[in-house]
């Protein structure tokens, strides 16, 4: 009898270990510094912003954000979300800029039995046959942008394209999604390695080669170097170049200026979406940065909305690994995102609009990346098809 | 393959071999005639660079604070050598490089505190911007037609000095038999100091020309610092020919292998396959021309000891 009841004691304990935490700490794990560094302080910004407009409380508890620096590292992302994990004993975590930090970071984070919700890099060998229910993107699908991007190439009639992207996971993800939805010729394909500052000699071959038109996937600094290297080399008047929106936002704009005006690109988001809880973003982001925001701003505050949501629908029983996921997957309809309605395909990956911007002068002539148009409704990562998650 | 891209490259690598001779110019000298390896000649590009990048930032213009970063950057370098590494010129070879990675560290944690960790941007002057039309009907970027001038034109300067002056004369003789040149009565303190100082303003000069087609961030001079020594064990130690030659060997087959053997492997490759390989394997042509230099003649191309 009296074991009998000790067992019930013990296993009483166990069954409140889901228990509903009194506080939540985030790991965030993001690329802070070096050339690339602008992009994880634009994501930085906005889920600080958002953590801020919710008065430091996320799904109502209690917040504390920890800050790692990866460096663009996979290695080091790797450790730092080992110690993340193990040391400070995070409950979730997010912040993962660049793809190969983390796929990297990957199996620590899976290993760890905690949740991971993306602001950015959505790794296809992730939301794919790799799906996982404690991976959820709130930024897209890592080829998104680009078969938006394709697309457009296509409805503008190139006859063939020239495409050009880091030698990392992403820009495999970035080509294949471009060659998905421009599905015309592709005149050559480059691969640079990741960070690489100097284009002198792939600008050479491109000014040698005499594209229909340019695709070019350099994010963060690499990018302000390309675009500038493009224009000084007299490319710009040329090659047609369409971009993605990665390379052509806030972060590139304020270092590269004027010769960024009339190219156009794609995106999921843009400055002037017409709905409330983008204006208010936007004003709100203008207010306590001082500058306008960027994609991935928007990426950094709809992550800790959604967050904040799914953690106070299951009032922060994060633990219950199925309650918390539905809860996630759920999260969407029940909230206000700056980019408008999306939802979750099963693959945890959004299903949004993406639209077709070009960069011009707002009436503060500043430069902006105003919509034009769009791309693809309701678009669904095409890989969703290849995870087996219900 | 066409000639317009074999002669655009050829201006690539020239641009790119004269701003490894401003670096490896210095770092020849110190070694040359200190009997020093300096690992730090690397933090003082990195220095420079920020440097430039915080006056021109200051003063709104490339052209202004140029001379200011360099003047700077030759103030911290001669403080560097007088306060530490005049303590390190008795001492071994494997003394001075633990001393002298002490000063990169030092030096990166350093500008990360003073500067933020971010990379700070550089722009090219005003009018300077866009592409030139070079004769031929060629378009070339006009700030690199400038780091060109710029290099070729402190390759002259620097060329004059050691051959013309009597301050080159004393580096010659420092380099060549320091023991005798301290014997004849030479102020080898000052000519140190001195030659360190000029060393750091080189180094200013290609941290602040390449700022603007690369960034500015912590770390930046490590990758270059590696070149900058295999350009003077190509050209052989202590000598400013040498650095010269070596550094345009280098600059053009980094830039020829990394435009031309993508294209090559692509005949033979899938294009990810080719573009792995095509940087990889230029990169290791640097190495392999150094280590063909070393087989054939030890000394370098250009000895400064006879």
């Amino acid at each position: 009898m009296k074991t009998k009841s000790a067992v019930l004691a013990v296993a009483a304990l166990f069954a409140c270990s889901v228990h509903a935490a009194n506080e939540l700490k985030i790991g965030y794990l993001s690329t802070l510094s070096g050339p690339a560094g602008a992009i994880g302080v634009e994501i930085r910004d906005g889920f600080n912003l958002a953590l801020k407009m919710a008065g430091g409380k996320l799904g109502g508890l209690p917040t504390e954000v920890v800050f790692a620096d990866d460096t663009l590292n996979p290695e080091t992302g790797k450790q730092l979300a080992e110690r993340l994990i193990k040391r400070d004993r995070v409950n979730l975590m997010t912040g993962v800029v660049f793809s190969n930090v983390m796929l990297a970071a990957w199996p620590t984070i899976q290993a760890g039995n905690v949740f991971y919700i993306a602001p950015n890099s959505t790794p296809t060998r992730i939301s794919g046959e790799g799906c996982n229910p404690r991976f959820v993107s709130a930024s897209w699908p890592n080829e998104g942008y680009h078969e938006a991007a394709g697309h457009y190439a296509k409805s503008k009639g190139y006859k063939s394209a020239y495409l050009i992207a880091p030698n990392y996971p992403a820009g495999k993800d970035a080509t294949s999604g471009f060659k998905r939805g421009f599905g015309g010729t592709i005149s050559a394909e480059v691969y640079t390695k990741l960070n690489q500052l100097d284009y002198s000699a792939e600008l050479a071959q491109i000014r040698a080669a005499k594209p229909a038109a340019l695709y070019a996937f350099l994010p963060g600094g690499m990018g302000i170097n390309f675009i500038k290297q493009f224009v000084a080399a007299g490319l710009s008047s040329e090659v047609p170049l369409v971009v993605p929106g990665f390379v052509s936002d806030q972060d590139i704009v304020r270092a590269v200026g004027d010769p960024m005006l009339g190219i156009f690109d794609t995106a999921h988001w843009s400055y002037d979406l017409d709905n409330d809880a983008n204006r208010k973003f936007v004003a709100a982001f203008e207010k306590e940065y001082n500058r306008i925001p960027s994609v991935f701003a928007e990426q950094g505050y709809t992550t800790a909305l959604l967050i904040d949501n799914a953690v106070r629908a299951v009032k922060g029983k994060i633990e219950d690994e199925k309650g918390f996921h539905k809860a996630l997957m759920a999260a969407p309809a029940r909230f206000k995102s700056p980019r408008g309605d999306w939802k979750f395909a099963h693959n945890g990956t959004p299903v949004q609009d993406y639209y077709l911007r070009v960069l011009a002068k707002d009436n503060k002539g500043r430069i902006v990346n105003k919509k034009i148009g769009t791309v693809m409704n309701d678009h669904v990562d095409f890989w969703a098809k290849e995870c087996k998650m219900k | 393959m066409t000639p317009i891209l074999l002669f655009e490259q050829s201006l690539n690598g020239l641009q790119f071999g004269l701003m490894l001779f401003l670096l490896a110019a210095g770092l020849t000298l110190v070694f040359g005639i200190m009997d020093m390896i300096n690992l730090a000649h690397g933090s003082l590009y990195m220095v420079g660079a920020y440097l430039m990048a915080t006056f021109a930032e200051a003063t709104g213009s490339f052209w202004a604070a140029l001379p200011l970063a360099l003047v700077a950057t030759a103030l911290v370098g001669a403080a560097l050598e007088v306060s530490l590494l005049r303590k390190l010129y008795e001492r071994d070879h494997l003394t001075q490089v633990l001393a002298t990675f002490a000063v990169i560290l030092i030096a990166n944690e350093g500008v990360r505190i003073l500067w933020g960790s971010q990379s700070l941007m550089l722009n090219p002057p005003d009018g300077l911007t866009g592409p030139v039309q070079l004769p031929g009907g060629v378009q070339y970027a006009s700030y690199r037609l400038a780091i060109i001038a710029v290099g070729a034109a402190v390759a002259v300067c620097l060329y004059l000095l050691v051959t013309r002056t009597r301050m080159g004369m004393l580096v010659r003789a420092g380099a060549s038999n320091r023991e005798m040149a301290v014997a004849m009565g030479v102020n080898i303190r000052r000519l140190f100091t001195v030659v360190f100082a000029l060393g750091a303003a080189l180094c200013a000069l290609a941290g602040a020309m390449l700022g603007p087609i690369l960034a500015v961030q912590v770390g930046m001079g490590e990758n270059i610092l590696i070149l900058a020594f295999v350009v003077i064990v190509i050209g052989g130690i202590g000598s400013i020919r040498g650095a010269f030659v070596g550094a345009l060997l280098v600059g053009l087959v980094d830039t020829m292998g990394r435009a031309l053997l993508p294209i090559a492997f692509a005949q033979m490759f899938s294009p990810q396959v080719a573009s792995n390989l095509g940087p990889s394997i230029s990169s290791i042509l640097i190495y392999v021309l150094m280590a063909a230099v070393l087989f054939l003649r030890p000394q370098g191309l250009f000895p400064a000891r006879g």
